[in-house]
Order: C-alpha cells, then structure tokens, then sequence
C-alpha cells in the first residue's frame, strides 16, 4: 500500500471498473426515444385531424408528453422505463417532465413551501437556467447580426 | 486488560461475547440469496411511518427490540449503546431509538458503522465501562437516494459501477458470557484516500482503506489470509472486492477465495439488478446478524474477519470536487476465547 501512486490506483479502478453496456444501451435509447417521439407526433396529428391548426397542434402535442409523462411518474412507471430507455426518455421532453414531477412528489414530506415548491427543480433547475441564459446570448447575437 | 499487538491491533483479554443479534430487511432483501434469515422482513418499506427517514428510525428500533428479546435482555440491561446511520445528522438512530432510553453515543462511520459499533460496544465491556452495550445501525434506500443522489421517481440510469443501498439495519448485544461467538481483537483503520472522485464507484473508493487495515492486522498478529474461514468486508462490492484482492497480493497476502463481501451476500446482483452489489450501513449489518452470526454460533464458521468499510464523503463534498475518503475497521470473531486460529 505504502508505495502505491494515486496514478497506479486510478489505472487499477480503470480495468476493474466494466464500461457502460453501449451495445445494449444504445440502440435501446435511440428505440425508446424514437417510440416517445413518434407518439408525439401521433398527438399531433389526432390534434390536426380534430381541426387544430399547425401553430396550436404542435405546442399541443408537446402537452399531451408531458401530461403522459408526469402521470407514468406519479404512478411509479417511469423510471422502471427509464431502466431500459436510458437516454432515450431522458432527452425527449418527457425525461423533463419526469425530472420536475419525481423531485415534487418526493420532497412533498417536507411541506409545500419548502418541500415541493422549493425542491421542485432540484434536477430541472440548471437546464432551465442555461436554457434562458444561453437563449439570451443567441439572441443578442441575432440581433447584432441584423437577422431580425 | 486488553493489550496492544503490534503498532494496530487491540486484542482483548476477557473476550466479550455477542449475547444477542437480529436483522431487519424489506422486500428486495427478502428475495435476496439470504431473504429467509432474516428475523423481521417488512413488506411496507414505510415500516407503517409518514416518512422514510422515520421508516429507517423504526428499523432500527425493531431491530434493537429483536436483538434484545432474542437475548432474554430489556433495555434497562444495558449499558451503552451506539449506533448510526447514512443521514443527516444521524436522526434514524436519534429517532427510532429515542424511546429505549439506553445511555446513547451516535456514531457516523458511512457505511463502516457496524465494525465502529460493535468495536466500541466490546471495547466498553472489556474495559468494564459497561456490562452489556448494543451496536446498532442502519440504512434505507429511499432515505439515502433522496439525501444522496436522485428523486426516486426520476428516470436517470446507473453505471455498472454503482451499488445500490440496501433497506436493512442490525443490532448485536456485546456481553460477557461463556457462549460464543467472541470478540478477540479489533483493529481501527485510518482514513485512507487514493484520489477517487467518482461517487458511482465507492467499492473502488474504500478498497484501498480495506486493504491498508487487513495488511495491517496480519503483520501485526502474524497471521494471513489462510488463518481465518472468511474475510467478510461490508460493502466494496463486485469492483472493491476485485481491487482488494489485487491490492492484498501486491503486499504479498493472497486472499485465495476467503474474500466475501456483504454486498454480494445480500443481493443478486444480476437477478435483482443491483449494481456492483448492495451497500449502505444496513447491508454489513444485516449480512452479520442475519448470516455470519448465527453460522459461528452453530459452529459452521469459526474464525472471522468482519471489517465494515465506508466511504466518507457528502454531497457537498463531491460537488466541490473533492476525492473520496475511505475507511475500514476490522473485527475478529472467533468461536474460541483463546489461541492462534490455525491456518486451514
């Protein structure tokens, strides 16, 4: 023990350590994530047909996810999902739906104020801010580049 | 008295005995390869409580309460108890073992709090501090993954490394008592670190720990891997074990099969999809009291190392970039009070 390097060690973790299964994960992710997002598109149609127009049926669609989403949280199926799916339902905007559910639900016990209310974006929180702030700079630069 | 063997190693003298233990689990410890030793299962992971830090608190005491009856013991009957857990502030121990009203010492070891416990619990007794004292600790899953890592219900995926934390706790009476199994030596580890950072990996983080006590402790009693029936670590898991296992040859002890890890025990980690094995305090725990203890008792295991092993880090900690400190306390249990354990 004494004359072994932090180095060494880390080299030892390395082959001990197995590697993601990506030759399962993979393909189970771009299934997964297809599936969620032909089922939007699915919605989006059925909003189509019912006479909404492209401006209101694609925002619709998106809500129709998300409500699917934060239900299969509630009732405790989405992470068993999320098992197989991995980043297949973590990418499509269901992965976020379920990233604010499964906080809210969970930190309920604390109260609503600071339990809920408060952890609620403990996971979705950064995407949420880096998603505006990023939104922000890109539009600066559009605007400066005279797009608009 | 008990006296110091080596530079590490405290042997004692009048051997404490554990005069009684028991192990709480729940559903997925239950279909775990030992689910039938168990003394108490609860099917309601809530343990009939509002929350699950309480759930974890009610473990504890009905795991005290077992160990007690089973030793014909009360609560008065003891002397000191010790006992912690994986959360803040170690209120599952502070909770759920309020009403006992034993003299109390909250320990925070990780996941090596079982070997803290039951070191300081014989410790007490050999030194006549205490007629009886108790060990006892626990863990839960959903406490710890809520303090720990994620909401239960967010849909992130594990790496291979990572282990799962078992819902478990045990408790053991340490006594003086002419009925084994004993205590004979305790060796109490350092903290031990070799830069790993990576949360989803802490087998890999408390190996080097583990290696550094059980090196000690044979150089200090002159003994090796061959003297004892089973070297039981707490929970370095499938990837911890493999690098103890490298590190112990490196410094000339082949473990040659007598290497068990409580996290392996516990679960199957491939039918039941745990990982790189359980962990948490409750998975030594459980292991011990549930399927060590009574294999010695019933003479089928006579010379044990049981050396509990945490990772000492906190969220804080990692989010700030901060390598993982490990630690390893080690135990010898024998089913005889004296005399070297031969080489088998």
């Amino acid at each position: 023990m004494e004359n072994l390097t932090n180095q060494a060690y880390t080299e030892m973790v390395k082959k001990a350590s197995p590697p993601s299964k990506s030759a399962k994960n993979i393909p189970m992710a771009f299934l997964f994530g297809g599936l969620i997002c032909a089922l939007g598109h699915f919605f989006i149609q059925m909003f189509k047909q019912a006479g909404l127009s492209d401006e209101i049926a694609f925002p619709a669609g998106s809500i129709a996810l998300i409500f699917l989403a934060v239900l299969l949280t509630g009732l405790g199926v989405y992470d068993k999902l999320a098992r197989h799916g991995g980043g297949g339902t973590l990418v499509p905007i269901t992965g976020f739906a379920n990233a604010i559910a499964a906080p809210a639900l969970e930190f309920k016990s604390e109260g609503y104020v600071l339990g809920l209310g408060a952890k609620m974006f403990s996971v979705a929180g950064p995407v949420i801010v880096y998603g505006v702030a990023s939104g922000i700079i890109y539009g600066v630069i559009i605007y400066l580049m005279g797009a608009y | 008295m008990p006296t110091h063997t080596g530079n590490y190693t405290i042997t004692m003298e009048r051997c404490p005995s554990l005069l009684g233990f028991a192990a709480v689990g729940s559903k997925k410890e239950a279909d775990g390869p030992i689910g039938n030793n168990f003394d108490i299962i609860s099917s309601d992971a809530l343990f009939g409580q509002k929350s699950w830090e309480l759930a974890e608190g009610q473990m504890q005491k009905v795991a005290a309460e077992k160990a007690l009856s089973k030793a014909s013991l009360s609560p008065g009957d003891i002397g000191m108890l010790f006992a912690g857990d994986l959360l803040n502030q170690i209120t599952a121990s502070h909770y759920g073992l309020r009403e006992l009203g034993i003299p109390f010492m909250g320990l925070y070891g990780a996941c090596s709090t079982m070997s803290q416990g039951l070191i300081l619990a014989a410790m007490m007794v050999e030194g006549g501090f205490a007629g009886k004292s108790m060990a006892v600790t626990s863990s839960h899953f959903c406490s710890a993954e809520r303090q720990y890592r994620f909401p239960l219900e967010y849909g992130g995926t594990r790496t291979p490394t990572a282990q799962w934390t078992a819902t478990a706790a045990g408790a053991v009476i340490v006594g003086e008592s002419p009925s084994p199994p004993y205590v004979r030596s305790v060796c109490i580890g350092s903290i031990e670190n070799k830069d790993v950072k990576d949360l989803s990996n802490m087998g890999a983080a408390m190996a080097p720990a583990a290696a550094l006590t059980l090196g000690r402790f044979f150089k200090d009693t002159c003994t090796g891997p061959d003297n004892y029936d089973v070297i039981l670590t707490g929970d370095l898991g499938e990837i911890g074990g493999t690098l103890l296992a490298q590190l112990m040859e490196r410094d000339g002890y082949k473990l040659n099969g007598k290497h068990a890890d409580c996290g392996l025990i516990l679960f199957d980690k491939e039918a039941q999809d745990t990982g790189a094995g359980g962990s948490g305090c409750g998975c030594a725990a459980a292991v011990l009291c549930a399927y060590l203890l009574p294999r010695m008792r019933a003479g089928k295991i006579n010379e044990v190392l049981f050396m509990a092993t945490g990772a000492l880090m906190s969220p804080t900690s990692v989010q700030q970039g901060q390598d993982i400190p490990g630690i390893a306390h080690l135990v010898h249990l024998s089913t005889k009070k004296s005399g070297r354990p031969e080489v088998s």
